[in-house]
C-alpha cells in the first residue's frame, strides 16, 4: 500500500509543488504556518483539485491532471483528521461515527461502532453530543469517525494544536498507538517539530510551497539541509563561513576558526551551525575549537539553563545560545558577564548548502 | 360576509410557500457552491423580484405567461392558460417570496462550517445526503426563518396578483385585493375585518419566528452549560 503524490497548485502569489511517497508508517508534514501543508493534505483526500501531476494510491490512480482523472473525496477511501475536529454538532458520538458506515445493516454498524468507540476509549459516551464532550474527548470522537469506513490513508491535520498542553502529551501517545496499529498509510502535519519527531520516522520539510528536506528524521536532523530547517529543528547557533581550504572554517559571526572532521567536503557550503546542547565547557581552554565569550544572558528552564555567549571576538556577530543540564553546572551556577570558554567538538559541526542567502 | 377571501389567501400562501420552501433551498444550495463567472448574474436575477416594483413583475409575467410568451405558448399546447386563475395567484406570490427565501437560506448555508462538508465528503457521504443531513439541519434556524418571511409576503402579495390573477371574486381575489376593492366601493367596515384578519395572521407567523428563534437562543445557552 503505497501513496505516491506529484502535485502542482497554483494560486495567485503562492506556488505549491511536492512530491512524496509513503508506504505504510506515519510520514511528517513538517513546515512553518502557511507553507502548503494543509494544502497538500487537501490536494491528497480530493478536496482541493492541483493544477498538474498525479496521485495514486496502492496502485490506483486518484488524480492524473493529463487523463483527467479526478476521484471525488468519497471515492478515495482516504481518512482526514481535522484541526477543529469538525464533528457534526446536531448528532451523537454514534451518530458521527455511523455518518460514513453506508450501505450496510444496522447489525453490522452497531458492530462497528461499538469497535471504534472502545478503540478510542469513548465507552459509555456514545449518546453525547460533541458540545457535551471535553476538547481531548471530541478528539477521541473524531479519530473514531475518521477509521470507521476503514480508510487506506490516515491524514492528520495539526490535530493537536486545538489541546490545552497537558492534554495535548496524553493525545500524542494514544495517537501514537492508533497509527502504529493503523494498517495504511498515514501522513502527520504539523508546524511543531517536537510532535513530529517524536510521531513520524521520516519526515518531509515544506518551506514556502517547495519540498526542502526529505528522509529518516535522525538524518535532517543532525544535519539540516537549510537555515530555517535548522531553526525548526531548535539549532540557534548558525554562522556564516569562509573557507581555509586547510580543513577548518572560518565564523564569519563568532570571530573564530574551527576544524571540521576529516574528509568533510567544505566547498560549497554556505553556513555552519551546531545545537546549543552540543556545545561543551572548555575547562582551562586545551583542546581543538575552542571559542571564548562572555556570557550575556541565562535564562532558566526547570531541567536546563540557556546560556546565551557573545564570543570574545566578534563585532556584530550574535551569540552563541548554549543549552546545559542544570546539574552540569553546581551551585551557584553561571553569573553574567563571566568569561566562559568554550568547545565546538568537530564531529558536532554540520555544514548547510544554502546559497539563497 | 364572504370568508372566500380568507381560504384563497391561505391557500395560495401555503402553497406559494411550499414552492418557495423546495426552490429558495434548491437555488441557495447551487449558489453556495457555485463559484463561476455567471455567479453574480444569478444571483442578481434571484434577489430581483425584490427590488422590482410588485406591478413590474406582475408585468414581466404576463409577458412570460402570456399567449404569446415563452411559458403561455407552451401552456397552450396543452389547452391551458394560467392568467386569471388560481394558480396565477400562486406564480405571482411564489415568485416575489422567492427572494426572501433564497437570500436567508444561502446565508444559513454560507455560514455552515465547510470542515464540516468536507469531513463528510472525506466519510464517504453522498452530497445528497451531507445537504439533507448535515448543511439543512445546521441551517434550519436560517431556513425556517425564510419560510416564515416568505410566508408572510406571499400573504401580502398584491400588485404582481392583480396584473397575473387579476380581482375575480372567489377564484383570485385575496384578502389584500377584498380589502382594496371594499375600500374603493366605501364599504369601510368590511374593509377593516379584513385588515384584522390579515394582522392576526402576520403577527402570528412573526410570533411564531420570534418563539423559534428565542428556543435556538436558549438551545444555545444550554449548550454552553452542557459543556464539560
Amino acid at each position: 500500500m503505497s501513496l505516491i503524490v506529484d502535485i502542482e497548485r497554483n494560486l495567485p502569489g503562492f506556488r505549491l509543488t511536492v512530491s512524496l511517497k509513503t508506504g505504510s508508517g506515519t510520514l511528517g508534514l513538517l513546515g512553518p504556518s502557511g507553507s502548503g501543508k494543509s494544502m497538500t493534505l487537501r490536494c491528497i483526500a480530493g478536496l482541493e483539485r492541483p493544477t498538474a501531476g498525479r496521485i495514486s494510491l496502492a496502485g490506483q490512480v486518484l488524480f492524473d491532471a493529463a487523463k483527467g482523472i479526478n476521484l471525488p473525496p468519497q471515492r478515495r477511501r482516504i481518512g482526514f483528521l481535522f484541526q477543529h475536529y469538525a464533528l457534526f454538532p446536531n448528532l451523537t458520538v454514534s451518530g458521527n461515527i455511523a455518518m460514513g458506515l453506508r450501505g450496510i445493516g444496522r447489525k453490522e454498524q452497531a458492530g462497528i461502532i461499538g469497535e471504534m468507540v472502545a478503540l478510542v476509549k469513548l465507552e459509555g459516551l456514545e449518546n453525547r453530543y460533541p458540545r457535551q464532550l471535553s476538547g481531548g474527548q471530541q478528539q477521541r470522537a473524531a479519530l473514531a469517525r475518521a477509521l470507521a469506513p476503514r480508510p487506506q490513508v490516515l491524514l492528520l491535520d495539526e490535530p493537536f494544536s486545538a489541546l490545552d498542553n497537558h492534554l495535548r502529551g496524553e493525545m500524542e501517545q494514544e495517537v501514537a498507538v492508533l497509527l502504529g496499529n493503523f494498517h495504511g498509510a498515514a501522513v502527520f502535519v504539523s508546524h511543531n517539530t517536537e510532535e513530529v519527531y517524536r510521531l513520524c520516522p521520516d519526515l518531509l520539510v515544506l518551506e514556502n510551497g517547495k519540498v526542502t528536506a526529505v528522509g529518516p528524521r535522525e538524518g535532517i536532523f543532525s544535519n539540516p539541509p537549510t537555515l530555517a530547517i535548522a531553526r525548526m529543528m531548535g539549532c540557534q547557533n548558525l554562522s556564516r563561513i569562509r573557507n581555509k581550504n586547510d580543513g577548518r572554517v572560518e565564523a564569519l559571526d563568532w570571530g573564530c576558526c574551527l576544524r571540521l572532521p576529516a574528509a568533510t567536503v567544505i566547498a560549497g557550503a554556505s553556513h555552519i551551525g551546531i545545537y546549543g546542547n552540543h556545545i561543551r565547557p572548555a575547562g582551562n581552554g586545551d583542546g581543538e575549537n575552542i571559542l571564548e565569550g562572555r556570557v550575556v544572558n541565562i535564562i532558566e528552564a526547570p531541567h536546563y539553563v540557556t546560556i546565551s555567549v557573545k564570543p570574545a571576538k566578534t563585532v556584530d556577530g550574535g551569540c552563541l545560545k548554549i543549552i546545559w543540564p542544570k546539574e552540569m553546572w553546581g551551585k551557584p551556577g553561571p553569573q553574567k558577564q563571566q568569561s566562559l570558554k568554550l568547545q565546538l567538538p568537530p564531529e558536532k559541526i554540520f555544514l548547510i548548502r544554502d546559497l539563497r542567502y | 360576509m364572504d370568508t372566500n377571501p380568507l381560504w384563497i389567501s391561505l391557500k395560495t400562501a401555503l402553497a406559494a410557500t411550499f414552492a418557495v420552501f423546495v426552490l429558495g433551498l434548491i437555488a441557495a444550495r447551487f449558489m453556495s457552491v457555485y463559484r463561476g463567472r455567471w455567479r453574480s448574474v444569478l444571483d442578481g436575477l434571484f434577489i430581483m423580484p425584490l427590488l422590482l416594483p410588485p406591478t413590474v413583475v406582475g408585468f414581466l409575467l404576463l409577458v412570460v405567461f402570456g399567449r404569446h410568451g415563452p411559458l403561455g405558448q407552451i401552456l397552450a399546447l396543452f389547452d391551458t392558460s394560467v392568467i386569471f386563475s388560481w394558480s396565477a395567484t400562486v406564480i405571482a406570490a411564489t415568485v416575489v417570496a422567492f427572494p426572501l427565501m433564497y437570500r436567508t437560506a444561502l446565508g444559513a448555508f454560507e455560514q455552515v462550517d465547510r470542515d464540516l462538508l468536507d469531513a463528510a465528503r472525506t466519510m464517504g457521504v453522498p452530497e445528497i445526503n451531507i445537504f439533507t443531513g448535515i448543511t439543512v439541519p445546521l441551517a434550519w434556524p436560517g431556513i425556517a426563518a425564510g419560510t416564515i418571511l416568505a410566508f408572510a409576503r406571499a400573504l401580502g402579495e398584491f400588485g404582481a396578483t392583480l396584473m397575473l390573477a387579476g380581482n375575480i371574486p372567489g377564484r383570485t381575489q385575496t384578502i389584500p385585493m377584498a380589502i382594496f376593492f371594499l375600500v374603493e366601493s366605501g364599504q369601510r367596515t368590511k374593509a377593516a375585518i379584513w385588515v384584522l384578519v390579515i394582522i392576526v395572521i402576520s403577527m402570528g407567523a412573526i410570533l411564531g419566528l420570534q418563539y423559534w428563534t428565542n428556543r435556538q437562543g436558549l438551545m444555545l445557552a444550554r449548550n454552553k452549560e452542557g459543556r464539560l
